[in-house]
């Protein structure tokens, strides 16, 4: 069994954790979030031109590339990661330009060569897969893509045709880290979507509190939560792992125990 | 010329693709949206009804068709082809712009949406989208970074009269760029009712082929009017490239033509080997705004600041068509600096009694060098796309003169 599907195979709900790569002590800010119970790690590749995200990940992408942060730097921290934790599963997030800059062959060795388990690319259509997908496929590296409010009964086999890992179900029409969506909305979409797939199905965008993470764990294979991770480590610099750990189990427990 | 296709006029396929250019790259919220605007675009298209509109709209509202004008005295001073102009800054607006944004909007309201965004750099596609949205009631908000909001003070005024809400974007460089990604955040959270009118011949497909649709109004007057006039067709066609769609406008109709020469001119800034906007020049295909074609970036993918003199000019890519028109060789591309396009700027003026916009300045520079080259009996048609009543600040600055 694939560390993904292990992770989505325990007995509860898994919580995905997403931080910037390059934006304050990543490897641990990384340790912090496993140690606070983060069944899986989403890194995020800082790119100039995020126009999916929001304020919070916006500005942690910029600190990281006036860090100076390279793509090298972003794989270095992904192999660093491996080597630590060799169970947790750690998906690599970002946009297709930095991804495809070197060639899609180039980039899929390197997440092997890294340890990297799947990839989402957030402004590749599935009808732009043959940029990307194959080369990832044929890598065994998994594709997760990203289904929406606005993919219908329709669209969605296009999206699900080439996916693998799990779906990345976006609970508001709109970009990371602002308002939350109503959970009757998410339990429509995640149980209309489950018919068509049997992949696991992440729900995230706008998850903050543990509250709400616990809201859709009753009715999702897992939670993504992102900016208010990011958040924490714009206030607190040096001093997030502390905080993070702390934020992180604290969504780990209503996350595990939601549906108990 | 190598995998030279029957036709040029035939792109994109399908799926968007102008060869290896083009395609939709947007979150997914956006793909539904994406797909119907495609399906919606085909259908008015085939109407006759919509045609007559967006006709009849250019000919009494934006004042087509613009004159084509034989410049004589700088045709004399540069002594070798003869030089036209198509007068696109006559236009309502002031420039070519306002051709796409009344297309786009009679689109907005087939589709039933009733509020319009758009992205803006120096501002012209912004008074254009404000000015369309006043003359048909639609709300509307422009995009612009904040640091054109300050340089541009009179266009974000002009926006304001037309009761365009102007939203300062300080992400960033706060620059044109950046004013495309948080026009595509607000389109992505409010895909339901909103329109986003793309000022510029890039963007996911349809856009690329919508825009250069509505565009190519330029190139059909003119090669009907330069036939009227002189019987024949141009021997080389000029036009400045920021995204190109001045320049698709122009060239497209005549890209089955096989004696007609084209040249796109793009922004060499301070110089191709310093801070620049030459996509073509200088850069490498890859990924940003929802299509593949030629970008500035480095060697990570990173997108870089783009530099021009030329606000209209100063963006890290170019459209996907013009990316596909210089790899089957179709079209030349050159660039010329912030300084020739200023001593361009003054020839006009001192020549014709024209003041040109910055933009069309570097297509004039360009003809300065090709002119010369060319005999007497030769043609030169270029596309004067904008007026500069907006730059005279800018060149000022410049100049070294004290307003």
């Amino acid at each position: 069994m694939t560390r993904l599907a292990s992770a989505f195979a325990k007995p509860h709900p898994a919580l995905v954790c997403f931080i910037t790569a390059g934006d304050g002590d990543t490897a641990a800010n990384l340790d912090a979030l496993v140690a606070g119970g983060a069944d899986v790690i989403e890194l995020g590749m800082p790119f100039t031109d995020p126009m999916a995200d929001g304020p919070a990940i916006q500005a942690a992408n910029l600190r990281s590339l006036g860090g100076g942060t390279k793509t090298a730097d972003v794989l270095r921290i992904a192999t660093d990661f491996r080597a630590r934790h060799p169970d947790v599963p750690l998906v690599l997030m970002g946009y297709a330009n930095p991804m495809v800059r070197r060639g899609p062959e180039w980039f899929a060795e390197a997440c092997t060569r890294a340890g990297v388990d799947a990839v989402i690319c957030v402004d590749l259509a599935p009808e732009e897969d043959p940029d990307l997908g194959p080369a990832l496929r044929e890598a065994g590296i998994s594709l997760v893509r990203l289904a929406t409010p606005t993919t219908d009964a329709s669209r969605l086999p296009t999206v699900l045709e080439g996916s693998s890992g799990f779906l990345y179900y976006v609970a508001v029409a709109g970009i990371t880290g602002k308002q939350q969506a109503a959970i009757e909305s998410i339990e429509s979409n995640v149980s209309r979507i489950k018919r068509s797939t049997d992949l696991p199905i992440a729900v995230g965008f706008g998850v903050r509190t543990p509250e709400q993470a616990a809201e859709i764990a009753r009715v999702a294979d897992g939670v993504v939560v992102g900016s208010a991770l990011v958040e924490i480590i714009a206030e607190h610099g040096a001093n997030a792992p502390a905080k993070l750990r702390e934020l992180s189990a604290a969504l780990a427990a209503a996350v595990h125990e939601a549906r108990n | 010329m190598e995998n030279s296709p029957n036709s040029f006029r035939t792109q994109p396929d399908e799926r968007g693709h102008f060869g290896q250019f083009g395609g939709r790259y947007v979150a997914e919220t956006l793909m539904p949206l994406i797909l119907d605007l495609e399906k919606e675009y085909r259908a008015a298209k085939a109407d006759p009804s919509f045609k007559e509109e967006f006709d009849d709209l250019l000919e009494h509202y934006v004042g087509r068709p613009s004159p084509l004008y034989f410049a004589p005295r700088l045709t004399e001073e540069l002594g070798g082809a003869q030089i036209w102009f198509k007068r696109d800054e006559l236009n309502h607006t002031g420039a070519h712009k306002i051709n796409n944004c009344i297309g786009q909007i009679l689109l907005a309201m087939r589709m039933g949406k009733t509020r319009i965004i758009a992205e803006t750099g120096a501002g012209q596609h912004g008074v254009a989208t404000a000015t369309v949205c006043a003359r048909f009631g639609l709300p509307c908000t422009i995009f612009m970074g904040a640091t054109d909001v300050a340089r541009q003070q009179p266009n974000v005024f002009r926006m304001k009269l037309l009761g365009a809400e102007v939203v300062p974007v300080t992400s960033g460089a706060a620059t044109l760029k950046d004013a495309m990604n948080e026009a595509l955040r607000d389109w992505v959270a409010n895909v339901h009712d909103t329109f986003y009118i793309i000022g510029t011949a890039a963007g996911p497909h349809p856009y690329p082929e919508l825009v250069r649709d509505f565009q190519s109004v330029i190139g059909k007057e003119a090669r009907e009017q330069m036939l009227a006039r002189t019987g024949r067709l141009p021997d080389l066609l000029v036009a400045a490239i920021g995204g190109g769609s001045n320049a698709i406008g122009l060239f497209h109709p005549f890209l089955d033509d096989p004696d007609v020469g084209m040249l796109g001119v793009e922004a060499a800034g301070h110089g191709l080997d310093k801070q620049h906007a030459a996509s073509l020049a200088g850069g490498f295909p890859g990924i940003l705004h929802g299509n593949k074609t030629y970008l500035l970036q480095d060697e990570d993918g990173q997108i870089t600041e783009a530099h021009s003199i030329s606000a209209g000019l100063d963006y890290p890519g170019i459209g996907p068509e013009h990316a596909w028109l210089k790899e089957t060789g179709r079209v030349e591309y050159t660039a010329v600096t912030d300084d020739e396009a200023l001593d361009a700027f003054q020839l006009l003026c001192r020549t014709e009694g024209i003041i040109p916009a910055l933009e069309p300045s570097h297509a004039i520079a360009a003809i300065v060098k090709r002119a010369k080259e060319m005999p007497q009996d030769s043609v030169i048609l270029a596309n004067l796309c904008g007026r500069g009543d907006k730059d005279i600040f800018t060149v000022a600055e410049a100049l070294g003169v004290e307003m």
